[in-house]
């Protein structure tokens, strides 16, 4: 790999969970061209299922006749994973952590996601563009 | 793709349900068909073997979330045994081990409904 030039893959899919096999499979492939280790490729593909399963859900409520990206940008020293979708935005800034053992107490379900993600990546970006882009961009570093 | 699937066995009134594959947001929903099954036969005594699990989301964890306290409330608990180490992560990173029993072995934690 060229050291300045940048990796990028992309996989565009129908919003249904049915995809989240596939998608987990384009990731992890891409990461473990990637030289990065087992452990590391685990928690970047259980974020980006996080991130599509929040997508198909929450911005398109299900609806399987839309669509969304994913794109992979491998450089030397992240591996960065942007979900682009048009569906309904949100602000993840104004959404704390659950404090877990409430949570476990309240017998709560669901909202994990997010959480996971922060907890899995070294940045959880969220960009609202212009024209309904929605973009997050989940980074981890790897060297 | 997303291949999951289980089975049920009994070992005297403790129910195992044995997980293989991918839980995640697309097949959380065949555990929670075989979770309530029990549930309509009114067996609440409840041992999940992770052993041929592979990958769990937090749709996954989801699930168990969803029927513990139905469990535990008619004298019964989900416990569960046998998970591969990049699953109990999950769980540990979580804090799920606070509310859950995890046992090593499904032997494990079957017996401890006999207790």
């Amino acid at each position: 790999m060229n050291k300045t030039a940048k990796n990028i893959f992309e996989m565009k899919v129908k919003s249904s969970t049915e995809n989240l096999g596939a998608i987990r499979e384009f990731v992890e492939e891409k990461a473990t061209q990637s030289g990065i280790d087992k452990s590391i490729t685990d928690k970047i593909v259980l974020a980006v299922d996080e991130a599509c399963t929040n997508i198909i859900k929450h911005a398109y409520n299900y609806d399987e006749s839309t669509e969304f990206t994913i794109r992979v940008l491998i450089s030397k020293k992240e591996f960065k994973v942007l979900l682009i979708d048009h569906g309904k935005s949100f602000d993840p800034n104004q959404i704390a952590d659950p404090d877990m053992p409430t949570y476990l107490k309240q017998r709560r379900v669901g909202g994990l996601g997010l959480h996971l993600m922060r907890h899995l990546m070294d940045n959880v970006e969220y960009l609202n563009l212009e024209g309904n882009v929605n973009q997050l961009i989940l980074t981890k570093k790897i060297a | 793709m997303a291949e999951f699937s289980t089975k049920h066995r009994e070992d005297g009134e403790v129910n195992i349900i044995e997980l293989n594959g991918y839980l995640d947001a697309h097949t959380a929903q065949h555990l929670e068909h075989a979770i309530s099954d029990l549930i309509t036969k009114n067996k609440y005594k409840v041992v999940v073997n992770f052993e041929q699990l592979k990958y769990i989301s937090s749709a996954g964890l989801g699930v168990f979330m969803a029927f513990i306290e139905t469990m535990r409330t008619n004298a019964g608990d989900i416990k569960l045994a046998a998970m591969q180490p990049s699953v109990y992560n999950i769980f540990d990173l979580l804090g799920f081990p606070l509310l859950y029993e995890i046992f090593p072995t499904e032997t494990e934690a079957v017996n401890k409904f006999k207790l």
